[in-house]
């Protein structure tokens, strides 16, 4: 469980972020949606412990990350917005590093690729050096190597940014598989129809606040209409920077 | 500690895979140095000998006006070239490097027991030219010393009373000594070789790293940031080590086939040396690293990062131009300063001159306490938020 209480971060006179407070549970898919420039990815930042807030604070399954933040991130799988490879190392050395560094044992590791390797259907790719990957293999890997050491907590940050429509359905399917082993999936995105089509939940983010926190449904009551798209558009005041 | 190991074999093991990086740090960097060294060393060496034992001629003009003195070049091995014409600008040009030019006159002041006199054209700024002049003049002070002995024998003086004073050199400077002279360029070849051999996992590692968006994804591990920098110093350190202990053997081969013994010179360069020189350069290794790093960490691209570490070359060579600039008396606070105290250590033990253990250990201990100041600087800026944040 993800827990924000009032995070507040400036960049010189920017207000990047400011007030944010949601929760992400177990066993759900929790959206992050806003336009390009909210804040998205300024939240995470600070939720994966790469940022300090200003002020507030990040709790993940109860430790508080500004007290703790190695266990914090013990805790997390994290898929950035940068999601560079080691180009001269294999898929498999690149997953294997990361797994290393997360403090597991050689055998574990090799046990938890063999998954990961059909969960995400990899197998061809797994012992090719990563340079020259197609953005989908490129995401598959980075996704493995972030969720090597089986973490209760996910955050994707824009996962489906540059993928083609069927890697893209393939990562929802993932998204979903994640949840049915009762994780914590957490990701951001600008895109209103994912975010509709995968979510138990949904926070709509503008201008660095939280305008809704609420499922699909009680966004659509609130809003007065049946259409979600519509509902997001009403909510944040205008389409700009969104897409469908 | 176990991180720290996994994040220095990872960067070993994908820098291996870089032929570039390989070639740099096993051949270029080890081996270019040396082999420079060794044929510069070879061509000064063998043009000194050379100009010692060619005849040396020299276009002379009226030389018709003092035949006995020409007869008298000519038997010191000078070889009497026809007048040119416009002596002067001949030097000027360099197509010749002297000329001797002896005026009508010259017979006249000769019998009268006057002062003859020759003029000596040449160019002082030409060095290359500079040892024949020299070559010349000394032929032809003899030539005038032994002239004036005659002289005052002849007339019943003792030729002792023309000379009140004599100088009797009494060099004190050891073979090894005179060896050490010419090779104070060389502890800079081995520093420059450590160089080479970092650079390119110093780049890699924190400004490539960034670039290639791989260093936030890194940093979302459970590892203190502290830990991963001391494994990618660690690597980076490894390399510049094994380009340095190879450009030591190589320069202990190459040594030998330098004609050091053709100037009456010993060097001392056996393992002795080897193992000394590897010792005090350890710490110098780990300082370069770190600074390597540190200016890599402020560069936003790869490219950028070039520029700051190929500056950041030129900083070792500051001490040695110095050293060989201005003549110096070894104090016991050079040693205390990295980079000077390595130039010290190293110029000495090849001129087998004793260093003593607490000299060394001075060395040691206060490069090794500025390694550990930069560490702990480029650790700091490796906890910086911005640090992981490519764009």
């Amino acid at each position: 469980m993800i827990e924000l209480k009032a995070l507040n971060k400036a960049f010189g006179t920017v207000k990047a972020v400011d007030g944010v407070s949601f929760t992400a549970r177990n066993g759900e898919i929790t959206g992050l949606l806003g336009p390009n420039g909210a804040g998205k990815t300024t939240t995470l930042r600070m939720l994966y412990t790469l940022m300090k807030p200003d002020s507030g604070q990040v709790l993940v399954d109860g430790i508080d990350a500004a007290v703790d933040p190695i266990a914090v991130r013990r805790r997390l799988g994290v898929l950035p917005d940068a999601r560079g490879l080691y180009k001269r190392l294999t898929s498999r050395e690149n997953i294997e590093y990361f797994g290393r560094l997360q403090g597991m044992d050689e055998a574990t590791i090799a046990a938890r690729i063999d998954g990961l390797c059909q969960a995400l259907d990899m197998g061809e790719i797994i012992d090719r050096r990563t340079d020259g990957f197609s953005q989908g293999q490129r995401v598959k890997t980075a996704i493995a190597r972030a969720l090597i050491h089986d973490p209760k907590n996910c955050i994707l940050d824009e996962p489906t940014n540059g993928l083609d429509v069927m890697a893209t359905r393939a990562m929802r399917d993932f998204l979903r598989h994640l949840k049915a082993e009762g994780r914590c999936v957490l990701f951001s995105s600008h895109i209103m129809q994912e975010v509709g089509a995968l979510c138990d939940r949904i926070v709509v983010i503008a201008h660095g606040h939280v305008v809704a926190d609420a499922s699909p449904d009680e966004l659509r009551e609130q809003a007065g209409t049946s259409n979600l798209e519509d509902a997001f558009v009403k909510v944040i005041g205008s389409a700009e920077g969104l897409a469908a | 500690m176990r991180s720290i190991i996994t994040v220095f074999l990872k960067e070993v093991r994908e820098n291996l895979r870089d032929r570039r990086t390989v070639m740099n740090t096993l051949l270029t960097g080890p081996l270019m140095a040396p082999l420079i060294f060794v044929l510069l060393i070879n061509g000064i060496v063998s043009r000194e000998l050379d100009k010692a034992e060619k005849p040396l001629p020299v276009p002379v003009i009226g030389a018709e006006n003092a035949p006995n003195l020409i007869d008298a070049l000519k038997q010191r091995g000078v070889i009497i070239k026809p007048a040119i014409s416009a002596p002067e600008q001949a030097v000027r040009e360099q197509t010749a490097d002297l000329v001797l030019r002896i005026p009508p006159s010259y017979g006249e002041a000769w019998n009268k027991g006057e002062p003859a006199q020759v003029e000596l054209i040449f160019d002082d700024s030409q060095r290359d030219a500079k040892s024949s002049v020299e070559r010349l003049r000394s032929i032809i002070d003899g030539y005038a010393q032994r002239t004036s002995t005659l002289r005052l024998v002849a007339r019943g003086i003792s030729p002792t009373i023309a000379r009140p004073l004599v100088i009797a050199d009494r060099d004190q400077s050891t073979a090894q000594a005179r060896g050490g002279m010419m090779f104070s360029m060389l502890p800079y070849f081995f520093i420059l070789g450590a160089f080479i051999g970092g650079m390119a996992l110093a780049i890699d590692t924190t400004a490539g790293e960034r670039e290639r968006q791989s260093l936030e994804p890194l940093f979302a591990n459970p590892v203190a940031r502290s830990k991963i920098l001391l494994g990618k110093l660690g690597a980076t350190a490894a390399f510049a080590l094994t380009t340095l202990l190879l450009s030591i053997i190589a320069f202990s081969f190459a040594g030998q086939f330098m004609p050091t013994e053709k100037l009456g010179m010993t060097l001392s360069i056996g393992p002795r040396f080897a193992l000394l020189t590897l010792l005090t350069m350890l710490p110098l290794v780990f300082l370069i690293a770190s600074l390597q790093t540190l200016a890599a960490a402020f560069a936003k691209t790869f490219r950028e990062a070039q520029t700051y570490l190929s500056l950041l070359m030129f900083v070792p060579a500051v001490p040695t131009m110095l050293m060989s600039i201005f003549p110096f008396k070894v104090e016991t606070w050079m040693y205390a300063v990295p980079l000077v105290g390595q130039q010290v250590t190293i110029t000495r033990l090849m001129r087998g001159e004793a260093v003593s253990a607490a000299e060394i250990a001075l060395c040691f201990a206060s490069t090794a306490i500025a390694a550990v100041v930069v560490y702990l600087i480029t650790s700091r800026i490796y906890k910086g938020e911005r640090l992981a944040i490519s764009t």
